[in-house]
């Protein structure tokens, strides 16, 4: 008999926090084989060179706080998290602004506000606004995705290796030859120049609904998604208000003007949309606790996206739409409490 | 408090075969099954049976002592509230504190067995429509019967005249996903636990009664039913409640039942309602038949180490290792033994110990069966404690509170009012041994003001 004294209960069932982590990076490989198949291997080299500078970082932390590393680099978050932020980050980035990015999220917004658990801001979220702040420049090599008619050059690993880590293209390339403006960024311009949906919507890069080839990749992260909601690792309720909370304010303006609004459908397929609602603002920590609480909260990430969006500088306003909910979730939880059994 | 409500109880009982699913609780993987191939099978009397003096209200004062010749259902133990019963015909060698589960020490009647076995002459049966309320009540005290759900809680106390009682429920949802002590006592015994709840509904002056089974023990419900039928009676409804644990906890039952709420630090009595286990209404059932008091009761043996696991009736006292033998014995080594279930059970250091009257199952697990510790990760606020509460609680804010020493929090986010029925840990992915922690506050806080 080896443990007489172990109080109730005696059993466990088998969620953990490492296994969570694990089913969240299974969930997101199909639409990492996706982004690889469209915009070439880049996400891949972003993502191992974020997934290093995090775990080191986090190594580096534990030990200056004292803290048990075997146990904490085991758990899966930190490597979360660098991925999560490479899906963020164009294909061709260079390495130091991924490494910033990564060393940033987890050093600043994960540890030094206590660690796993204590966060009040989504690190991921938290070390690409950094970016979006510091290097727009930075931030805007996407390659034209390989899809119908587009004039696009896939780059090989090692043409993307080189450039990630040199700054430059090799075989007399530049990046201007390379490179495409993201639908959202053309709706942004092309509305703030008083050109209407249709016109914009001629351009090559757009599918049909939102980017051509993002698409299919966020059809991937919806499959994903729906792995998590099965197994159980995240609820409905987050996403489905987080879509909810864009898709509404956007039907209602482009009923009332579809030339001068994106439909609904589009800010769906384009930028982070289905990333946030399914990957980003279901994170946990930085998330409420009750389901009415992860419902407004949800509501406030769709919403705030949709109004970034509209009028903010930023094309994709998912990152910043994230913290701020992320901001108020001590005061969702404070008054979402369950009534209590027999008060 | 809330007044009491004099209304009727929610209309009728009736069968409904998609119970409301509460969106607190969880399902954990059941193994009931196990037990419950073979019907209830009568263990040996014991060589020695340990029966304790104590129940949830204090402890009887012993009648007898060393030396003395007790036959079976003589009185050993006297107290107004629940009296204790020789289980056995034997000698007693000892009156003293002995370990019994989940006490280190308990004054005991200790009996040796000598045969053959005669039974106390004094036992005879009575007619309750001859008793008054009271009296119904005093025979039970007398008879030694508490609930045998697992609280030992004294039944003649809850059967006490005062507020008006709308309606009497009889637990027959088993809390625990392995045990199927009540299940199996439903099926065979539909007619003592029927009888016995109208001696109860007689003693409470009340005209209704509600049978609450469980979504997963057909058989049991309609064994009920067939009862209820034959005998024509329309004041014993039966109610099936979802399988989700805690079901048959008591204030999660009622609201169930009823839809509505125990107030806090309250009694199911404070609004119209007494709750009785179904083990008990047969045990009353039999004390008024035949004169039989509580010398014995029904234990699931169960577990991945025991050869033939099932149901089995025990004399009190009887060593649980008698029904691990009875049961075909282990079939491999027992990792852990716990009276009771995974969720709430106590575990034991070995099986020595007596059956008592709170003893509704022992669980020996193989290897691997209950989870290993895992090493604690910070709370990651998911949330996960917090939608299985079936008390509405935010365990992960509560533990939050414990860590700061904040009593103020403790109070207001409702430490009082944690059943301790274990479901937070369960699902904890950062496997925090949050129970335990409430456990110990909770009994810290009880003795504190000394309620
Ligand atoms: S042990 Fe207490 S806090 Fe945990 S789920 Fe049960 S009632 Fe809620
Ligand atoms: S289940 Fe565990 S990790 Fe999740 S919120 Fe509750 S205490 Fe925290």
């Amino acid at each position: 008999m080896t443990q007489p004294a172990a109080p109730a209960p005696h059993w466990h069932g088998a969620g953990s926090v490492p296994a969570m982590m694990r089913q969240v990076l299974y969930a997101l490989l199909p639409a990492a084989a996706a982004h690889v198949f469209f915009y070439g291997p880049g996400l891949l080299v972003n993502a191992l060179v974020a997934t290093l500078a995090a775990l080191a970082t986090e190594a580096l932390a534990l030990r200056w706080r004292g803290q048990p590393q075997r146990l904490f680099l085991s758990d899966g978050s930190a490597v979360v998290t660098a991925v999560l932020l490479a899906f963020c980050l164009p294909p061709l980035t260079p390495w130091w602004v991924t490494v910033t990015g990564a060393v940033f999220a987890v050093g600043v917004a994960k540890h030094l506000y206590g660690g796993l658990g204590l966060n009040i801001f989504n690190p991921a979220m938290a070390g690409f606004a950094l970016l979006l702040l510091c290097f727009p420049a930075e931030l805007t090599a996407w390659p034209p995705p390989r899809i119908g008619d587009l004039d696009y050059r896939t780059l090989s690993i090692g043409q993307t290796l080189f450039y990630v880590f040199s700054g430059r293209l090799l075989d007399g390339l530049v990046l201007d030859a390379v490179t495409r403006a993201t639908p959202l960024e053309l709706a942004k311009t092309g509305l703030a120049q008083m050109h209407t949906m249709s016109e914009i919507r001629s351009n090559p890069v757009f599918g049909d609904f939102g980017g051509a080839g993002w698409e299919w990749v966020g059809n991937f992260v919806t499959l994903g998604g729906g792995w998590l909601l099965y197994r159980g690792i995240i609820r409905w309720q987050i996403p489905a208000a987080t879509l909810a909370g864009i898709l509404l304010p956007a039907l209602l303006f482009w009923l009332a003007d579809p030339e001068t609004h994106p439909s609904p459908l589009f800010q769906l397929w384009t930028g982070g949309t289905l990333l946030a609602a399914f990957f980003i603002a279901t994170d946990p920590v930085s998330s409420p606790v009750t389901s009415r609480g992860q419902v407004i909260y949800g509501l406030g990430c769709g919403l705030l996206t949709f109004v970034i969006r509209a009028w903010g500088s930023f094309p994709d306003g998912v990152a910043f739409a994230v913290l701020l909910m992320n901001a108020a979730v001590p005061v969702i939880d404070r008054y979402t409490r369950p009534h209590i059994y027999g008060r | 408090m809330a007044e009491p409500s004099t209304a009727a109880p929610p209309a009728a009982w009736t069968y409904d075969p998609r119970p409301r699913r509460p969106d607190w609780g969880l399902y954990a993987p059941t193994l009931k099954l196990a037990s419950m191939g073979h019907p209830i099978r009568q263990a040996p009397l014991p060589a020695e049976a340990v029966i304790p003096l104590g129940h949830a209200r204090g402890s009887a004062r012993p009648l007898v002592s060393p030396g003395d010749h007790v036959l079976t259902g003589q009185p050993v133990g006297s107290d107004a509230a629940a009296a204790v019963h020789a289980s056995i015909t034997g000698t007693v060698v000892a009156v003293e504190p002995r370990p019994v589960p989940g006490q280190a020490a308990m004054p005991c009647v200790v009996l040796r067995r000598t045969d053959p076995e005669h039974f106390w002459p004094d036992l005879a049966a009575a007619d309750p429509a001859r008793l008054a309320p009271e009296e119904i009540a005093a025979h039970i005290a007398a008879g030694g019967i508490v609930g045998l759900g697992g609280a030992l809680f004294p039944t003649a106390v809850k059967l006490q005249p005062g507020r008006a009682i709308r309606a009497l429920v009889i637990n027959g949802a088993e809390c625990e996903p392995w045990i199927s002590c009540d299940e199996m006592l439903l099926r065979e015994r539909a007619a003592s636990v029927i009888r016995g709840t109208r001696i109860m509904m007689r003693a409470l002056g009340t005209q209704r009664a509600v049978i609450a089974v469980e979504a997963d023990m057909p058989e049991a419900r309609v064994a009920l039913a067939d009862r209820l039928q034959a005998e024509a009676d329309d004041h014993i409804g039966i109610a099936v409640v979802t399988a989700k644990y805690p079901a048959g906890g008591e204030r999660q039952l009622i609201e169930l039942l009823t839809g509505e709420q125990v107030p806090s630090g309250g009694l199911p009595r404070d609004i119209g309602y007494v709750c009785q286990n179904a083990g008990t209404a047969a045990a009353v059932a039999d004390l008024f038949d035949t004169g039989r008091p509580l010398i014995s009761r029904i234990v699931t043996v169960t577990g991945g180490a025991i050869s033939a696991p099932g149901n089995f009736e025990a004399r009190i006292g009887t060593p649980l290792a008698d029904l691990v033998a009875a049961a075909g014995g282990y079939s491999v080594t027992a990792q852990r033994l716990l009276m009771g279930g995974p969720m709430m059970g106590i575990a034991l250091a070995d099986a020595s110990l007596p059956v008592t009257r709170a003893t509704n199952c022992l669980v020996a697990a193989a290897a691997g069966e209950l989870a290993p510790p895992q090493p604690e990760l910070p709370c990651i606020r998911c949330g996960e404690c917090v939608q299985v509460c079936p008390a509405r609680l935010l365990p992960n804010e509560l533990l939050g509170a414990l860590v700061r020493g904040d009593a103020a929090a403790l109070a207001e986010l409702g430490l009082a009012d944690c059943i301790e029925c274990g479901s937070c840990d369960y699902v904890c992915p950062s496997a925090i041994a949050l129970t335990p922690r409430f456990a110990a506050a909770r009994a810290a806080a009880t003795s504190g003001t000394g309620r």
